[in-house]
């Protein structure tokens, strides 16, 4: 390098020729922080803008559906707690749904009202989190995520006084729940969930109307509503983009249909709609709780007739509930043994991913991580 | 809310109709030709593809007791022969009802193939990737047929039945002195010499 010339004048006046530009190839993650776990998505950016978009994953994989096939019925249940690491209630209701239509076991009122209860908790904390983590993604790092972790951790409180453990609960049970609640528990969810709209409140005061938040987040990864059906999006996603489906008041599984709650819908499917979507299903969750409250009754927790050795009859069953991130269906297949013949998982967040390459397309790389952070994946649930 | 199939007989008298497991088996020539006409007929309105799972059926006995002409009880042992089923979970959002099970059936294990509906329903994409991915059922006219949870160098079909998962051992012994001996055992029931 010949030192004692002037460097050349670089940084102006160059156009895309002169740079000799390129298709530059990124693989963008699998450690990336914004990937939400160990997830990739290999990048081709012309610029900043997404031309071509892969999504890679299966380093969590450990075929779950194959380790069950080896266990007897009840022993996948702790199993389901792992699938979706943050919701471990309603998966348990999912494969507990699933396992009683074989036998159509008739579960308790007590349990039901118990198993609502921990299912619009798990809402609320999959909710907070999802929220907290898709700020963060906008880049306001840190402060409204720990906003939302400090309501999280309350409800975890609760479920680690009822099941022993915070988020691998293995509560539910064949025909009811494993035990029933603790002296006092019931008080302390109400004084939770009476106090939950505050932190509503706080957070929509300060990001709802934010300016920085609406024009990074709207009119970004728009969902049109037939493209939301034929990806075959589910949940707070499918909502946002303006399609009126909730499993809860489609099936009415459990006792869903005794409560009084609205399904928010989303009118644009922008990354926008889907953080207000979620915001808004708070709100409902915390009007079904208070109604659960109040009318949960004494009683047994679990079904008379539910019984030890789980035997079905050859045959097969689908049931599917509305979990936190959208549907989620146990597809199971009996030979007349204690044991699955087939089981099969159908997880929201991973059919939900088909649609991210359509989305991300189009869009600069930063976009490209709120979209993901929008869509609400949980690797636990993806990879299997 | 159970749909109406007697309809769907009537309009194509080839499907079969398996009350044992309600649902609907449709050969895998037929099944894009089915699939849209349930997809647009305003009775049905099937817009939403639910779940697609794979199913491996190995050769098996099926043992059923009854009573014989002579008042006496029998076991009757029927053979069920090899085949592989893609199953279709479809509901309906507009008319909020489902669900509608559909199955592809392949008789054989060597090298299944069937009919993708990635083309019609966007969301079977992934799903059918698994399904290659774990049972090895290749889909025709899928645009992106690789597998997704394996690696790809991966070889096998960890879903199959007849799959053996490998011993631990043979991957990589650590520095634990009992863990070298048992792959050392291995490898000489193996290969009839030790491991270096």
């Amino acid at each position: 390098m010949n030192l004692t010339e002037p460097m050349p004048a670089r940084g102006f006046n160059l156009s895309k020729d002169d740079l000799g530009s390129d298709i530059l190839e990124i693989a963008m993650g699998p450690h990336h922080p914004s990937t939400h776990g160990v997830f990739r998505m290999d990048l081709k950016l012309d610029g900043e803008t997404v031309v071509e978009l892969k999504p890679i994953f299966g380093y969590l994989h450990r075929n779950h559906e194959k380790l069950a096939e080896d266990m007897t019925y009840p022993m996948s249940m702790p199993f389901t707690d792992r699938l979706d690491y943050l919701c471990g209630m309603t998966n348990n209701w999912a494969y507990a749904l699933s396992c009683e239509q074989f036998l159509d076991i008739e579960v308790p009122e007590r349990a039901e009202y118990i198993r609502v209860i921990c299912a619009e908790l798990t809402r609320l904390v999959n909710h907070c989190l999802l929220v907290g983590f898709f700020i963060n993604d906008l880049g306001a790092l840190g402060t409204p995520l720990l906003y939302a972790l400090r309501e999280r951790e309350k409800i975890l409180d609760l479920f680690e006084n009822l099941s022993g453990a915070r988020m691998m609960v293995n509560y539910m049970r064949f025909g009811g729940v494993r035990c029933d609640l603790p002296d006092g528990w019931l008080e302390e969810c109400k004084r939770i969930v009476d106090i939950f709209p505050t932190f509503l409140d706080e957070y929509e005061t300060l990001l709802v109307e934010n300016e920085i938040v609406i024009t990074r987040a709207q009119n970004v990864g728009v969902l049109t509503a037939e493209e939301a059906t034929n990806f075959s999006i589910t949940g707070p996603m499918l909502r946002a983009s303006g399609v009126n489906y909730d499993i809860r008041k489609v099936d009415k599984y459990g006792i869903y249909d005794r409560f009084d709650f609205k399904v928010p819908i989303g009118a644009h499917g922008d990354c926008y709609d889907r953080f207000m979507v979620r915001m808004l299903e708070m709100r409902e969750s915390i009007k079904i709780l208070k109604q659960a409250i109040k009318d949960i009754p004494e009683g047994e927790i679990i079904a008379a007739d539910a019984p030890n050795i789980y035997k079905p009859a050859i045959g097969e069953t689908y049931g599917r509930i509305e979990s936190p991130k959208g549907e989620l269906g146990f597809y199971l297949v009996a030979d007349g043994t204690t044991k699955p013949y087939r089981f099969k998982v159908r997880p929201p967040s991973f059919v939900n991913l088909t649609a991210l390459r359509h989305m991300c397309i189009g869009h600069k790389v930063a976009d490209a991580v709120i979209i993901l952070g929008s869509i609400d994946i949980v690797l636990g649930e993806v990879d299997r | 809310m159970e749909l109406n199939h007697e309809a769907i007989l009537q309009h194509f008298p080839d499907i079969v109709w398996e009350e044992a497991t309600k649902s609907l088996i449709v050969s895998p020539d037929q099944i894009v030709e089915v699939v849209t006409w349930l997809k647009e007929h305003k009775m049905f309105r099937l817009d939403y593809l639910s779940c697609v799972s794979g199913v491996d059926y190995m050769e098996s006995e099926l043992k059923t007791k009854a009573r014989n002409a002579e008042g006496k009880m029998e076991v009757i042992i029927t053979k069920i022969p090899d085949k592989m089923e893609v199953v279709y979970h479809f509901y309906s959002m507009e008319k909020k009802n489902g669900p509608l099970v559909i199955k592809q059936r392949v008789l054989t294990r060597e090298n299944p193939v069937v009919t993708s509906l990635t083309p019609l329903y966007r969301g079977a994409e992934l799903m059918e990737r698994e399904v290659y991915d774990l049972y090895g059922i290749h889909f025709t006219g899928h645009p992106d047929l690789r597998r997704i949870l394996m690696w790809d160098e991966f070889e096998h079909y960890p879903m199959r039945k007849d799959y053996v998962p490998p011993n631990d051992y043979d991957w990589e012994p650590t520095p634990h002195f009992d863990v070298i001996e048992k792959a050392n055992e291995r490898m000489t029931e193996k290969e009839g010499q030790p491991q270096s």
